[in-house]
């Protein structure tokens, strides 16, 4: 008997929360995140869900509790976007680095100055380097079933798994969510095992200052210093590929739905041109490609859904034949250009793929992004290629004179 | 044997050979306040001096539990630990956090003022050595006005210092306490007791600090003793609200002779560029301190 | 074959000596005269001011009282602190180390 409800992402992120039975959930809030902890703290205070709910004094204090929290043993979950996002990095790179499988999601919006309350992917994007795992959902759907896929992920690895989803587009948007039943999910996520210990029965210092070489301690061993230990999450973070791949496959198995693991090819199989976008953006560009393709244009969709650890495998074999690349996204790097371009072209280097890679930046700070205009888009960039510019930097829809 | 002298628990948990400069008055402190709370204990404490009396990866001269966090988030990570201890049902172990006059005065006041006004279950140590003394000495808002530091270094700290004490009673919180380790066993009793109390718990150590005070480490027990017998440190403690005076501070309050803060100021290198008038203004805060203490102990 | 270190985040576990033998750090050793000192002269435990202000806790408060060389890093307030001023700060150059 399926259980389907009508419910915004943010409903869809705060149940898989809750059907990940999470033990500690820290809370501040920052629009458009916000109704996620609120939803939580209306069930924690009806006695609906069993957990530790600290309304914290700012995010850089609700990761922090993430963090000590999960330390002890306890699973723990939280919600930002924007600047509390960028209030957290330090404790982004902490959380990382202890090895913890905290999850939490990234309700994506803009960052100042000047302010933007309104979508784009600035802010998680600027946290790639910190070591989370870092995963862009399409639909509400999606994000409900990425939190419990997350817990799975990051208390496999213990690395911590960041859910990121467009803020207003899937965050306030309703949309049919079919909530998977809380026995099966106990059956699909085993219970939380930290490799940490901190605990009177074996006291030890977590986390102290350790020295750029390697150190031996009172019974000889050889331990690490501060860049071998930091390999091993590196390490970690590209051997988690594996892990999300079965996650995924095994959520579908059981729940009968496939998100796609590391990356989602739509109507790629004789594409003249391919789409790479992330997000709620590369779901729009499907509606594009049905156009263009009406057109006459052989366009096709690879939607990037794990954007850390860099699906590097799945994108050589999604873009190996393809012969025009088209990138919209919603961040630059400034002075260089759009993270996923940038990683995309990398990517590819020395493989052979030698395809023009044209670069959109669309959506800054909320703009609205037009099935039509990402189809103009790709039309001049295929004039642009014919008369050829390899290589093309445009922010869409942009008083850019 | 000098446990039944002096009524502590004998075993040591700092374990000798550590990287604590040679005679530190936090090192003096941190003996007693682990042999009062003993080995039921998580202790999270952010980069400071402590940090590297823990020591580094991968041994450690600390036989109790400790997570370290980072600078602004001591009180917030203690949190973190309260509330996993609760979900785990282990909150029988007393969690205690402990920061600098940094990490509680300046970086970690935002963490330290949520923590206890959400009424957090912990206890928040601040030992206060009056500047950020791990990165060799600049100015906190607790160095005292007069001091040199090397963010002052030639004009002296121009302002008074931060009533903390002040601050964290705005917060409604069950027990405040003021200690020093020149007076050990009224430190160790404090700790004793705070940790029988539920809810959060805020006590501040006068910390002497030989290379930053500027004075001979052999003087640091000394240096102590003299910043209570002049009234610029005041033991006391405030529980439900009640204001009491302590040990030698007790005594002082009853009889009454307070040696003038000169005999405090002139044993160290960090004031030698003291002003008169700074001088003046110093003796002037003692007496009106201990003026309004006076009244705050008759009241209770 | 050296083995690796097994763990995947920094825990330390506690030892004597983390920061090495810091006895080498002083450059005065304290000498206590047992004829001055009160728990050697009562011959019984008493005073024991040098075990409570000791920073580092490694006076052993027995009878005599005896202080671990290996560790003291030679502050000096065990001997200012001595009421009887039993224990004399001896300066390095004067035995000869």
């Amino acid at each position: 008997m399926s259980n389907v409800q009508i419910m915004t992402g943010n409903s869809a992120a705060a149940y898989g929360a809750r059907l990940s039975k999470v033990q500690v959930v820290s809370a501040y809030p920052i629009t458009p995140s916000t109704s996620v902890t609120e939803t939580i703290a209306n069930w924690v205070e009806r006695g609906e869900l069993k957990a530790e709910y600290v309304r914290v004094e700012s995010e850089h204090s609700v990761m922090t509790v993430c963090i000590s929290a999960s330390t002890v043993g306890a699973r723990v979950f939280t919600s930002t976007s924007s600047h509390g996002l960028l209030y957290m990095h330090e404790q982004l790179h902490w959380a990382a680095g202890s090895r913890l499988p905290i999850v939490m999601c990234c309700i994506n919006r803009g960052v100042g100055a000047p302010w933007s309350i309104f979508n784009d992917q600035q802010d998680s994007i600027a946290q790639r380097d910190t070591g989370w795992i870092q995963i862009y959902c399409r639909d509400n759907q999606e994000i409900l079933d990425s939190v419990i896929q997350a817990y799975r992920i990051a208390e496999e690895i213990y690395c911590p798994v960041m859910v990121c989803y467009d803020g207003f587009v899937l965050s306030h948007t309703m949309m049919p969510v079919e909530l998977p039943d809380v026995d099966q999910v106990c059956q699909f996520l085993p219970p939380y095992k930290p490799h940490t210990i901190l605990s009177p029965e074996d006291p030890r210092n977590i986390n102290p200052v350790i020295f750029p070489w390697q150190r031996r301690d009172a019974e000889g061993v050889l331990r690490d210093g501060y860049m071998d230990m930091r390999w091993k999450l590196q390490r970690a973070l590209e051997g988690s590929r594996d892990v999300i791949v079965r996650a995924s496959r095994d959520y579908a198995e059981r729940f009968g739905r496939d998100h796609g693991g590391m990356l989602w090819g739509y109507r790629t199989e004789d594409a003249e041109v391919l789409i790479a976008g992330m997000g709620s953006i590369a779901t729009e560009a499907t509606a594009a490609a049905d156009l263009l393709r009406e057109q006459g244009i052989r366009a096709g969709v690879i939607g990037i859904r794990v954007y850390r650890p860099f699906p590097r495998t799945e994108v050589r074999e999604a873009f190996r034949k393809a012969e025009a690349i088209v990138v919209f996204e919603k961040n630059i790097s400034y002075g260089y250009e759009g993270a996923l371009s940038a990683d995309l072209k990398a990517a590819l280097y020395g493989t052979g793929t030698d395809a023009p890679v044209h670069n959109f930046i669309a959506g800054l700070g909320g703009r609205d992004v037009k099935t039509g205009e990402l189809v103009e888009a790709v039309r001049s960039s295929l004039a642009a290629i014919t008369a050829g510019d390899r290589e093309k930097q445009t922010w869409l829809n942009c008083v850019t004179e | 044997m000098p446990d039944k002298l002096f009524k502590v628990h004998k075993k040591e948990h700092i374990l000798p050979g550590n990287r604590a400069c040679s005679g530190c008055g936090l090192s003096l402190a941190y003996r007693y306040i682990l042999k009062a709370l003993g080995e039921n204990t998580i202790l999270t404490l952010p980069a400071s001096c402590l940090t590297v009396l823990h020591g580094l990866y991968p041994v450690t001269s600390v036989g109790i539990a400790c997570l370290n966090c980072t600078f602004a988030s001591t009180a917030a990570s203690a949190s973190g630990i309260v509330a996993g201890l609760s979900a785990m049902n282990r909150s029988d172990i007393t969690v205690v956090a402990i920061a600098g006059d940094g990490g509680t005065f300046d970086i970690g006041i935002q963490a330290l003022s949520g923590a206890a006004e959400r009424g957090t279950d912990f206890i928040f140590v601040c030992y206060d050595n009056e500047g950020y003394m791990n990165t060799g000495t600049q100015r906190s808002s607790a160095t005292p006005a007069g001091a040199l530091t090397t963010t002052t270094p030639v004009l002296t700290k121009q302002q008074n210092k931060k009533d903390m004490m002040k601050i964290m009673e705005g917060h409604d919180i069950p027990y405040l306490a003021t200690c020093s380790p020149s007076f050990p066993i009224d430190l160790y009793d404090k700790f004793v007791k705070a940790k029988r109390i539920k809810g959060t718990r805020y006590i501040q150590i006068a910390t002497p600090c030989p290379p930053g005070w500027v004075f001979p480490p052999r003087d640091t027990v000394k240096i102590g003793r003299l910043a209570v017998e002049t009234g610029i440190v005041v033991l006391y403690e405030i529980e439900n609200g009640k204001f009491r005076f302590t040990g030698r501070s007790k005594t002082l309050a009853e009889k009454g002779t307070r040696a003038p803060v000169i005999q405090f100021v002139e044993r160290q290198g960090r004031f030698k560029k003291m002003s008169m008038e700074q001088l003046g203004q110093l003796q002037k805060w003692v007496n009106n301190k201990w003026a309004e203490y006076f009244r705050r102990a008759e009241a209770s | 074959m050296e083995p690796k270190d097994d763990n995947i985040s920094a825990m330390c576990k506690p030892a004597v000596g983390e920061a090495g033998r810091t006895g080498d750090w002083r450059d005065a050793t304290p000498i206590i005269d047992h004829a001055k000192c009160i728990a050697s002269v009562k011959n019984r435990p008493a005073c024991y001011l040098c075990w409570l202000y000791c920073p580092e806790g490694i006076v052993t408060a027995g009878v005599p009282v005896k202080i671990d060389l290996e560790y003291c890093k030679g502050c000096g307030i065990c001997a200012e602190e001595c009421p009887s001023k039993a224990i004399t700060m001896v300066m390095h150059e004067e035995t000869g180390k």
